[in-house]
């Protein structure tokens, strides 16, 4: 919803388009504007219709075109203004070399004199508490209610957010729905002091409206707090906060989220990589990514002087040569001013740009998630036999870079399996078939997508894949069928979405590819997991037939026999046939430990035995994680609440152990058997869902 | 009756020895068994009888894919050795029920459904050349009979003349020690392949005026109502009627009961009746009798297929059967008896069968 396409510019005057319309939730300065009716039967003088054009902020538009936001219904609602706060809770601390954490609150808002369940409720209050960066206090009005206003549009670098419109329509929400204005607390340190405003929108200037604004005492030495009341409507299940939530902490796993529920329950998702990843570097645009339009733009503003100086300062990858050679094929003068370049010339030079060879653009401005940390995050968030993760080399479309990263989470875990084992199954009963399709879960810049998946070119690129060559069975346009999860994740510095929503990835060729490409590297690792795994089956199979088939025959032969029988003889001896023809020995080694993940990089294998491969080590439980230990925060900011106490307010300031390379700590920790490590796991997942 | 080792039970208990023996001397234990199949069968041409071949397959322990088809034999064995000694008889599905179980701690059954130990028990059968009524094992009372007989079945003695039009329920195991035929003076049996016809006939008393005993086996004749019918045969000298309908399943019908089936070939010695006679319904009858078209049925695929294979069967091979089944081909017709009724509801009784008989006109 951040997208600059819907928005209008400003300034163009639109014939009667808004002006006629009765105004909407307090918008009163409209109703004067209203002509009184012409006096002629038909038609409008241009004076008249002069009379009733004028401005429409952007703060009107949205207020009547919602959807465009993500706001369509209360259920999305609750999910966009939880998004994007997090979102901005996340960029925030990255940014300043924090390692983020937030605290997520719901709470359902009585609106009529009997307490709601969270399950009906129509109102709901969000918090979101980070311990990040804090806003300066002056900009926390306009931060918060004034749409298009941030730092982060003005650059190409990979960041979640990008407009600076998200927080803001949030709270704009909130207000039309509420009349509730929208409540701030921000610390930018422990020497400063902590800001606490309530801050409005004014819908007709775009402009906030400061209603109340103080300092305050507050336990959180550094950090920002904005509550927002709003209508919606609290859901588990696809395409709910707790879904999103949990997402969020697959592709962040550097981030440590604490959710309470409506229902005043506390998840914690805790973090398991204490790296920070690296800060994405700010690029300028590639000359192939750029439009006419732009172009000419860019040549209005430059600072420089000659065509060929605007084009190596204000592009990336254009050298002097380069420059030469596109000024040369526009047939222009390098020496001549950007300034006068308009017109057809202009288009020679955005052709001549076109046709010249130039370098793809510089990926250092893309911070890939990293096959390791999208390991982490799955093998921490999910239960399944076998884990694997790929990071695409950087690829370019329309001179954008980006990379595209796939995981793939593949079965029920070594425990969920026995539990669904009871026992024998009766005449006509199946075991149970595994006919569920595959997950897909999709990320753009870290951030979760949970609508309009078909839409998706990673949903289109999972369907493409043939994944019956990787042994999983898949029908014709469908999603592979399997306990499977496939997890997709592009960064750029700009994710081209189908609509302004957010909600899916524009399919272009080159993307779709790359997805490809990833999920076949995914894929093959499978299909060498499950090879490896039905190898392993069968020979257990063959020899355990045997040996449990030696003692019904020879039980069955002492009946027969009846009376005194050397039946346990009789089985010794047969015991001895069996492993003859067998293999004996080999079978064993078989069944051993051949079947890690040799071959399989960047992979985890879950068996009942222990866990092989990359494993990462997750903090271990009772460790003094930050929001493990502290109580949610309170709600209500007004009064100073006797919540969150940080038992390391200033964690992120001492110096970060350095993370070694999981491998090698999990070499390190040889006390720890391969059983404890699968008890800890499963309490983990078990406190991560 | 006091429990002797039979025959039988020796035979069930020879396996368990074999697989000691075998396991003593470190050798795979197996099983020999006859194949039952079309390939193992020939056409004895002088007892007129199909008989078993000699080819055998080895069912042993050791191999992936037998091992549970060899346990599942011994478990068999097993339960038709506890029955010998019991003195029980039983059904087959009770077999399974018995010999089913999961096995050890393993969430495998022993079996899982009936259709893996009835075969097991014809391998038996053939592999230990024992019937199943000297296994004890039955199959359902699917057969009636209704005439001029006597028979002591279990002591009680019963007069199949006197059972009204429904007639007594022929036992799956009808074997003298269980079945004894105290009086019969019928001058022929009539087999008859549909139970609604044989109530027809058994109604108009069809039996009390042309002195015969009435047989049914609803469909395909069970061992019951074969081995009866071949126990008339022989022991009271009087010749065997069949009555089914023409189709090629009716001509395959009478071609096991009078030559034996190819599954269970090495029965036939006891159940065949070389001198049956088919009575009809003949592809001729139509036309003879006067059956319009239109009480036919087209001959699908399948009955082709099916009458095409019969034409090659050795046993098929005299000059009239090759004529009858090849007009029945050129007619591409099938009729049921049922059809008869067209002409009258009592057109089977009062017509039908009293010229055939008169005519003489059957096929042998």
């Amino acid at each position: 919803m951040k997208k600059k396409t819907a928005v209008p510019e400003s300034k163009t005057s639109k014939p009667s388009a808004a002006a006629g319309l009765p105004a909407r939730d307090g918008a009163s300065a409209l109703d004067a504007s209203v002509p009184p009716q012409s006096q002629r039967a038909r038609g409008l003088s241009a004076v008249e219709m002069g009379a009733r054009q004028r401005e429409i902020s952007v703060s009107e538009f949205f207020t009547k075109n919602r959807h465009l936001l993500g706001f369509d219904n209360p259920r999305k609602a609750l999910l966009t203004c939880v998004k994007e706060a997090v979102d901005n809770a996340f960029d925030a601390c990255e940014e300043a070399g924090i390692l983020p954490e937030v605290v997520v609150k719901l709470e359902p808002v009585q609106t009529a004199d009997a307490p709601v369940s969270p399950a009906q409720a129509t109102r709901f209050r969000v918090t979101v508490v980070d311990y990040g960066p804090g806003i300066v206090r002056d900009q926390i009005p306009r931060i918060f209610a004034k749409l298009l206003y941030g730092s982060k549009f003005h650059r190409l670098r990979m960041s979640r957010g990008q407009q600076g419109i998200g927080i803001s329509a949030a709270g704009m929400y909130g207000q039309l729905t509420t009349g509730k204005p929208v409540q701030i607390i921000s610390r930018t340190g422990e020497k400063n002091p902590a800001h606490y405003f309530e801050v409005q929108i004014n819908t007709k200037t775009n402009e906030p409206r400061i209603l109340e604004k103080k300092q305050i005492e507050w336990e959180n030495h550094r950090g920002t707090q904005v509550t927002i009341e709003l209508e919606g409507k609290w859901q588990k299940g696809r395409a709910s906060v707790d879904e999103y939530l949990e997402e969020a902490a697959i592709a962040n796993p550097h981030c440590q989220i604490t959710y309470v529920t409506p229902e005043g329950e506390t998840k914690v998702y805790q973090r398991t990589i204490r790296e920070l990843p690296p800060l994405p570097k700010e690029i300028k645009p590639h000359p192939y990514g750029i439009e006419l339009g732009l172009l000419l733009k860019m040549l209005h503003d430059t600072k420089s002087h000659w065509l060929s100086g605007f084009l190596c300062s204000d592009f990336s990858r254009v050298s002097p040569k380069v420059a030469e050679e596109i000024c040369k094929t526009a047939g222009l003068q390098p020496h001549a001013k950007p300034r006068n370049i308009m017109g057809e010339e202009a288009e020679k030079l955005f052709k001549a740009i076109q046709a010249t060879k130039i370098m793809a653009p510089p990926t250092n401005c893309i911070s890939p998630i990293g096959e390791k940390a999208i390991l982490t995050g799955l093998y921490k968030q999910i239960k399944a036999d076998f884990y694997t993760a790929v990071t695409r080399p950087p690829a370019v479309y329309r001179g954008n870079p980006f990379i595209i990263e796939a995981g793939l989470a593949f079965g029920k875990g070594p425990g969920e399996v026995a539990a669904k084992r009871t026992g024998p199954v009766a005449e006509g009963e199946h075991k149970e078939d595994d006919s569920e399709l595959a997950r897909v879960l999709r990320f753009a810049n870290r951030v979760p997508l949970l609508y309009q998946q078909s839409a998706c070119a990673t949903y289109q690129a999972v369907l493409e894949t043939s994944w019956r060559n990787y042994g999983i069975s898949q029908s014709r346009g469908a999603l592979p069928a399997g306990p499977m999860i496939i997890f997709v994740h592009m960064a750029s510095v700009w994710v081209p979405f189908t609509s302004e929503s957010k909600e899916a990835i524009a399919d272009y060729d080159e993307i779709r590819r790359e997805i490809k490409l990833a999920m076949q590297e995914c894929g093959r690792r499978l299909g060498v997991f499950l090879k490896r795994k039905e190898h392993a089956k069968h020979e257990f199979h063959r020899r355990n037939i045997f040996e449990l088939y030696i003692e019904e025959v020879a039980e069955a032969c002492k009946r027969l026999k009846g009376g005194r029988f050397a039946v346990e003889r009789l089985k010794t001896q047969l015991m001895k046939i069996a492993m003859k023809r067998t293999g004996g020995e080999k079978t064993d080694e078989l069944l051993g430990k051949k079947g890690g993940p040799e071959g399989l990089p960047d992979s985890i294998i879950v068996t009942a035995e222990g866990v092989e491969g990359a494993v990462p080590e997750l903090p271990v439980e009772g460790a003094p994680e930050l929001a493990a230990l502290a109580p949610p925060p309170a709600g209500v900011p007004a009064e100073p609440a006797p919540a969150p106490k940080p038992v390391q307010p200033s964690l992120p300031l001492e110096p970060m152990p350095k993370a070694a390379p999981a491998a090698k700590r999990a070499k390190a920790r040889p006390a720890k058997t391969a059983k404890t490590a699968k008890a800890g796991k499963a309490k983990k997942s078990k406190a991560g869902r | 009756m006091a429990h002797t080792t039979t025959s039988v039970e020796k035979k069930l208990v020879g396996l368990a020895d074999l697989v000691v023996r075998a396991a003593e001397r470190g050798r795979d234990p197996s099983i020999e068994i006859p194949v039952r199949s079309l390939s193992n069968v020939k056409f004895n041409e002088k007892r007129r009888i199909i008989e078993m071949g000699s080819n055998t397959q080895e069912r042993t322990f050791f191999n992936v894919g037998m091992a549970k088809k060899f346990m599942q034999t011994i478990l068999v064995a097993d339960a038709l050795s506890e029955l010998q000694r019991a003195d029980l008889t039983t059904s087959l599905r009770e077999i399974y029920y018995r010999a089913k179980h999961t096995i050890g701690d393993s969430h495998e059954n022993t079996f899982d459904n009936q259709n893996e130990s009835d075969p097991l028990i014809e391998d038996l059968e053939v592999a230990l050349t024992a019937l199943r009524e000297e296994f004890h094992v039955r199959a359902e009372n699917a057969g009636t009979v209704i005439g001029p007989l006597t028979v002591v079945d279990d002591g009680d003695s019963v007069d199949c003349s006197k059972l009204g039009k429904g007639g007594y329920s022929v036992p799956s195991i009808v074997e003298p020690e269980y079945v004894r035929i105290k009086r019969c003076t019928a001058d022929f049996v009539l087999l008859v392949e549909k139970g609604t016809q044989w109530n027809r006939l058994a109604e108009d008393k069809f039996w009390k005026k042309y002195n015969c005993v009435l047989l049914t086996g609803n469909g395909q004749p069970p061992r019951g109502v074969r081995r009866l019918a071949r126990r008339l045969h022989d022991e009271r000298r009087i010749p065997v009627y069949v009555l089914v309908d023409n189709d090629p399943w009716g001509y395959y019908i009478y071609s096991v009961i009078k030559q034996g089936s190819i599954n269970l070939a090495f029965e036939s010695q006891r159940m065949a009746i070389p001198d049956a006679k088919f009575i009809g319904l003949s592809s001729l009858d139509p036309e003879r009798y006067g059956l319009p078209r239109n009480v036919g049925i087209k001959l699908n695929d399948k009955d082709i297929d099916r009458a095409k294979e019969l034409l090659n069967y050795p046993w098929f091979q005299k000059k009239e059967w090759q004529k009858e089944i090849r007009h029945m081909l050129s007619l591409e017709l099938k009729f049921e008896l049922d059809a008869l009724a067209n002409k009258d509801f009592q057109f089977l009784t009062k017509k039908y069968l009293p010229k055939k008989l008169q005519d003489k006109d059957w096929l042998v």
